[in-house]
């Protein structure tokens, strides 16, 4: 069977929207369009029941009540509204929050400007395959510590996080946990009461959702986790986020997560397969091919690879109709490779070749297989104009003499 | 980000890759770059006794628009006299290219690999210093 081209292999970026989403949010975008907020007419009665049944859809998915979710405008938005948030009202208890060197920016930042106004930060360093221990998190927390931010699941190479763990060390001295489980949510099982969670955020465009909508799960009840809004305004989502809410979007999100509950464990499985069939592809045909992120503790999607000698933004030059993306500079403004990459200890040289893989819940073994000769062609194309794979073929041959 | 199709085309079909021999008195190689910092450049130039190159060949580790300006140097380079190959500037290689500015980079690299292969040759043929700098940029292959 031929495959469409292009190829998509880059879901840690976004998702399509799964159609089952589009059919659940097209009435909120024609004939229902009211406003939740409008109490007196039935446009608006609509509009709350539709928010409402998708509350519960999300919060299903991460064991919470629905009344513990704030609808956002996404990740980013939940993440600065949970550590700001956080911050600001607890900054009588303490001044000292633990997070690490390789979170999402919208939760390095928000500590960063938190810094700036005063705050400690501790940057925990997570191991060489970018996993944060809870004896780490154990050993930072002080008396002033008021706040945990420790990611699930990174974004650039997948690797999972021991969240119980965590969430059972800030328990037990009373931290507050939040947790940036953006890639994580349905993909692999998360449960804010199993976990020990108090602050979550998510997003809908990672998981067949649309663009533009997320939440942040904030607990209501041992203990009731309060926040300064960011947002201020007419007091909508509790008081913490105040602004119209965006119905079609809360209602895909909730059509989003109810697909991802019923279905996680056999697409989880399906993708693991793929993943290892596209790793196993690859680095069965090249040599100098090493893996990113932890060998088993990694989301089911992801595979994130360097490959030696081969600069990562012309690998994806090479292989033009397989989207996928890089840790390398050159795929940036700023000139310097992946910080997550270099975090974990992998060389400057070595981040400069890597490429991120993430297949998803249309993605098929064909396409895989596609995208495994493409990357086998490449990377072979791109190492015969190598001066360094020269030098390096040069080296092994003189020490095989010798 | 899209590049122009000048990038695009020497990329996809480089030319003049390849090595010459770098212990040869009439080949000069300049490597430059470093491979942490994402681009290393070897360009190697082939110089007859009229001081004209013959012959240039590259190996380029980098992004698209580094293979592409460390080809087209080369492509310039064949048939000119080792006066004239001095004179490349690295904005030419990015005019032509229509690199974006972030990329303008790659052209400096190139402009410095050829620099360095000449700075080699004239070293190995006794006219160093006849080019200025850069000659610390030449390490060897």
């Amino acid at each position: 069977m031929a495959v469409k081209l292009p190829i998509y292999l880059d879901h840690n970026a976004t998702t399509p929207l799964d159609a089952r989403v589009l059919e659940a949010m097209m009435p909120y975008l024609t004939t229902d369009f009211g406003n939740a907020a409008s109490r007196n007419h039935v446009f608006g009665w609509k509009a709350e029941a539709a928010v409402e049944n998708a509350r519960e859809q999300t919060a299903k998915l991460i064991g919470a009540m629905a009344k513990d979710i704030v609808f956002t405008s996404g990740a980013t938005e939940s993440n600065n509204l949970a550590v700001k948030g956080a911050a600001e009202m607890y900054r009588e208890n303490g001044n000292h929050i633990i997070t690490d060197l390789i979170e999402h920016k919208a939760v390095i930042d928000p500590c960063k400007r938190l810094e700036q106004a005063g705050f400690q930060v501790t940057w925990l360093k997570p191991d060489r395959f970018g996993r944060v221990s809870a004896s780490q998190v154990a050993e930072a927390i002080t008396d002033k510590t008021i706040l945990i931010s420790i990611m699930a699941a990174n974004n650039e190479i997948g690797t999972l996080n021991p969240i119980s763990e965590i969430g059972a060390a800030a328990k037990q001295r009373g931290v507050l946990f939040h947790c940036d489980a953006t890639q994580a949510v349905g993909r692999v099982p998360i449960d804010v009461e199993a976990m020990g969670i108090d602050l979550l955020s998510l997003s809908a465009h990672k998981i067949y959702g649309p663009k533009g909508i997320g939440c942040l799960y904030v607990r209501r009840k041992g203990p009731r986790v309060r926040l300064v809004c960011q947002m201020d305004g007419g007091g909508h989502e509790r008081g913490m986020r105040s602004g119209t809410l965006n119905v079609p979007g809360i209602v895909g999100l909730g059509a989003a997560a109810e697909i991802c509950q019923a279905e996680m464990a056999q697409e989880a499985s399906r993708l693991t397969a793929l993943r290892d069939r596209l790793h196993r592809g690859i680095a069965s045909a090249l040599d100098y091919v090493y893996l990113n992120g932890h060998p088993t503790e990694r989301l089911p999607n992801t595979v994130n690879l360097s490959f030696a000698y081969v600069e990562g933004e012309a690998l994806m030059m090479k292989m033009k109709d397989v989207a996928v993306s890089s840790g390398s500079a050159c795929t940036s403004a700023s000139l310097e490779p992946s910080f997550v990459l270099r975090a974990i200890g992998v060389s400057d040289e070595l981040a400069h070749s890597s490429i991120r893989f993430g297949v998803g819940r249309f993605t098929t073994a064909d396409e895989v297989d596609y995208a495994v000769g493409q990357v086998i062609r490449g990377v072979r194309e791109l190492r015969e104009l190598s001066p360094l794979y020269e030098q390096a073929r040069e080296a092994a041959r003189s020490q095989a003499g010798a | 980000m899209p590049y122009s199709d000048k990038v695009m085309d020497h990329f996809s079909n480089p030319r003049n890759v390849g090595s010459l021999d770098k212990n040869s008195a009439d080949v000069g190689t300049g490597i430059v770059g470093a491979p942490e910092c994402g681009d290393v450049m070897k360009l190697q130039i082939q110089v007859d006794s009229e001081g004209r190159i013959v012959d240039a060949k590259f190996k380029t580790f980098g992004c698209g628009s580094a293979i592409a300006a460390s080809s087209l140097a080369t492509e310039w380079l064949k048939g000119r006299t080792v006066q004239e190959a001095t004179e490349l500037r690295n904005t030419d290689i990015a005019n032509e290219l229509s690199l974006p500015p972030v990329k303008i980079h790659c052209s400096v690299l190139a402009e410095d690999a050829v620099r360095a292969a000449i700075e080699d040759w004239k070293r190995k043929n006794g006219r160093a210093g006849v080019v200025a700098g850069q000659a610390e940029a030449t390490k060897g292959a």
